[in-house]
Formats: C-alpha cells, sequence, structure tokens
C-alpha cells in the first residue's frame, strides 16, 4: 500500500525476506497459472495448486474441510502458524487462498503485498527446492457462509437491491464484448453482467507494482460507485478469485462489515438458463 | 539465486495488447506473457536462450489469443 503503516493483514517483500523460514511463519505461493512456482519461488515457500488443492474436484465447490486440514497439517501449519500468501497476477489465487482460510477459520493469514511480481522486480533470490515440512495437526472450523454469496443471494440482491453487486472484470468482459480475458477458454453462453452491478475493475485496487493503493485511494474508488460499506456488497468476476482479491480489499483494507464473494460469479450466472443479462 | 536479466515490456499480438515478462535463473531462461487487461498469464515457456523462450511463448500465446472472440455490443 501508499502508506508506511500497512495493516496486519499484508507483509512486505522486506518483511517476507527475513521472515520466511521463521518457525512460526509459512509463506505459501499461489499462482493462477500452476507452472509459476517451479520457475523459482520464495526461498522456503511452498506452493499450493489452485485447481486440485484449493477446491473440490468432484463438485465444483471451495476445499472440503477434511482436504484442508490435510493440506495445511502436511504444509507444516499448525492453528498458530502465520500463513503469508502471495501470488502472480499480483495475488488473484493469493486472496482466494485467503478468503477459504478465513472462511474456515485461521486467525493469522497475510498477504505479501506486490506479490510474485514485485518480488521478481525487486530481484530478490528465487529457488527451484521444494521444501519438505514436518507434518502437523490442523483443526479447522465452519465454513464461515458470511463471506460467500450463492446464487440465491445474488437473484435477491437483484430483485431487492438491498446489496450492492460489484463486477470486478474487465471493462470489455462487463460489456459482453469478450466473454473471457484475452488468451483464456471461455467458460460461458452469455457476455454481458449482472443486472444493477458496478463495473469496478480488480486492477483498479492495485498500484503499478503489484501493491495495494492507500486506504483514502481504495476508499475513494469504492465511494465514486456509491460503496462506502453502509449495505451489504457482493462482489464477483468469471470464477471467483479476481473477486476475492477485490473482496480482501474491501473487507480488509477498508474495514466494510458485509462484503461475500461470489465465486459461482460469471460462469454460473452467464451459463444460466433464464437469468437476466444486462448489457453493455 | 538470484533472477536475472529481468525484463517486462508490453506490445500487441493478434490485436490484443500483452505483457511478457522474462528471466534467467540458473542456466534456464523462464518467460511468461500475460494479457493487459485484467493481466492474466496465460502462457509460459522456458529455453537455453532468451529468445527461444519468448518465441516459443509467443507461439504459444499467438494461439490462444486467436481463439479470443469479439462480439458487438
Amino acid at each position: 500500500m501508499g502508506t508506511q503503516t500497512l495493516p496486519d493483514v499484508l507483509v512486505t517483500t522486506d518483511w517476507v525476506a527475513q521472515h520466511a523460514t521463521d518457525a512460526a511463519v509459512r509463506v505459501v505461493e499461489v499462482d493462477v497459472d500452476t507452472t509459476a512456482y517451479d520457475q523459482g519461488h520464495v526461498p522456503g515457500a511452498a506452493g499450493w495448486n489452485w485447481t486440485t488443492e484449493l477446491c473440490d474436484t468432484l463438485v465444483r465447490d471451495i476445499v472440503p474441510i477434511k482436504k484442508l486440514e490435510e493440506l495445511l497439517g502436511k504444509t507444516g501449519i499448525d492453528n498458530k502458524t502465520a500463513i503469508v500468501l502471495y501470488g502472480d497476477n499480483n495475488n488473484w489465487f493469493a486472496a482466494w487462498a485467503f478468503w477459504q482460510l478465513k472462511m474456515y477459520g485461521h486467525e493469522d493469514v497475510r498477504i505479501m503485498d506486490g506479490g510474485r511480481k514485485k518480488w521478481l522486480a525487486e530481484g530478490r533470490d528465487l529457488s527451484t527446492d521444494k521444501p519438505s515440512f514436518p507434518a502437523k495437526t490442523y483443526k479447522a472450523s465452519g465454513p464461515d457462509l458470511s463471506l460467500r454469496a450463492f446464487l440465491p443471494e445474488v437473484q435477491q440482491a437483484v430483485a431487492g437491491k438491498k446489496a450492492a453487486l460489484v463486477d470486478v472484470r474487465s471493462p470489455q468482459e462487463f460489456t459482453g464484448e469478450i466473454l473471457a480475458p484475452p488468451g483464456l477458454p471461455e467458460t460461458c453462453q452469455r457476455g454481458g453482467h449482472i443486472p444493477g452491478a458496478k463495473s469496478i475493475p480488480w486492477g483498479k485496487n492495485c498500484n503499478e507494482d503489484g501493491t495495494f493503493k492507500s486506504f483514502d485511494e481504495l476508499k475513494a474508488l469504492y465511494a465514486a460507485q456509491g460503496i462506502n460499506g453502509d449495505q451489504p456488497v457482493i462482489a464477483y468476476c468469471r470464477i471467483g478469485e479476481r473477486s476475492s482479491l477485490t473482496w480482501f480489499a474491501m473487507k480488509h483494507l477498508l474495514g466494510f462489515k458485509d462484503v461475500r464473494n461470489y465465486d459461482g460469479s460469471w460462469t454460473e450466472w452467464g451459463n444460466l438458463v433464464g437469468a437476466q443479462v444486462e448489457k453493455p | 539465486m538470484k533472477p536475472e536479466e529481468h525484463s517486462r515490456r508490453q506490445q500487441e499480438l493478434a490485436g490484443w495488447p500483452v505483457t511478457i515478462e522474462t528471466y534467467k535463473l540458473g542456466d534456464v531462461y523462464h518467460c511468461s506473457i500475460a494479457n493487459v487487461d485484467p493481466g492474466a498469464r496465460f502462457a509460459r515457456a522456458d529455453g537455453a536462450t532468451r529468445e527461444e523462450a519468448e518465441s516459443r511463448a509467443i507461439e504459444k500465446a499467438t494461439r490462444y489469443l486467436a481463439q479470443t472472440r469479439r462480439f458487438t455490443t
């Protein structure tokens, strides 16, 4: 962030360089491109694959509680460990992991501000070693579903306008000009956005170096669209990872009380028979 | 190890602006390509030289980008 005082959910690249191998800290890389970890990572960092380890691979859903407990245990994480997440694309899937860890009640989770992009740009050490960790026992709670929105809540938000909908995809996805980010597979039948949604692309949360903007800048960004934390907010994107980043910014950097991530996102709404779509 | 010869540049591929990032780690050059908006990495390749890594990544990226359709709104 652009201020000297970081919220307790953010750490700097300097802090990670100094604490990555502390016994009470576990640094974990989570990337959109699941091979990025193999191209070199923060020395001592574990790597989690979002496509196999941070979801239910049978039913479309977040990671089941037992699977999460096993993942954390084998990564040498117990309930007291400080987990520091980072990744590519300005921490998209690091935020996705953060969101799930919060749903399952982990207290001390942080994000490395600037992610992989800033670490690389600063020319910091990279390792291709895959560290192993002494197994620990982890007991999760929840999930806390007050952090997550399902389709019926989104439909209610559209009908009753009691929650603000924030579409964090690119303007071209919002208008329906494209169905997926350039170069990625199209995963929906219709383009456009959920009726009434405000377009606030995720990238507006970040500076050029990948760090989050300051509290005042973020506050102004959302206030300009009438979103200031006095009503529930539901964020969505295509599959729920970009909206995790926006959820993180609103919930943990701005302190909005009722913010939910709709991880069904456009892949659900844009394929739903009979769902209204707004263009542009 | 320290990454060496790190570079980031923007250019257009198949009509789309992309960011090409390359660095050398040990004896291997790693290249990844992301769309500028929204900024997602969608192609990458390795090589013994910068040119090899980048040309492989660009070939993949161009192929993927050609499948992105534009619709009238």
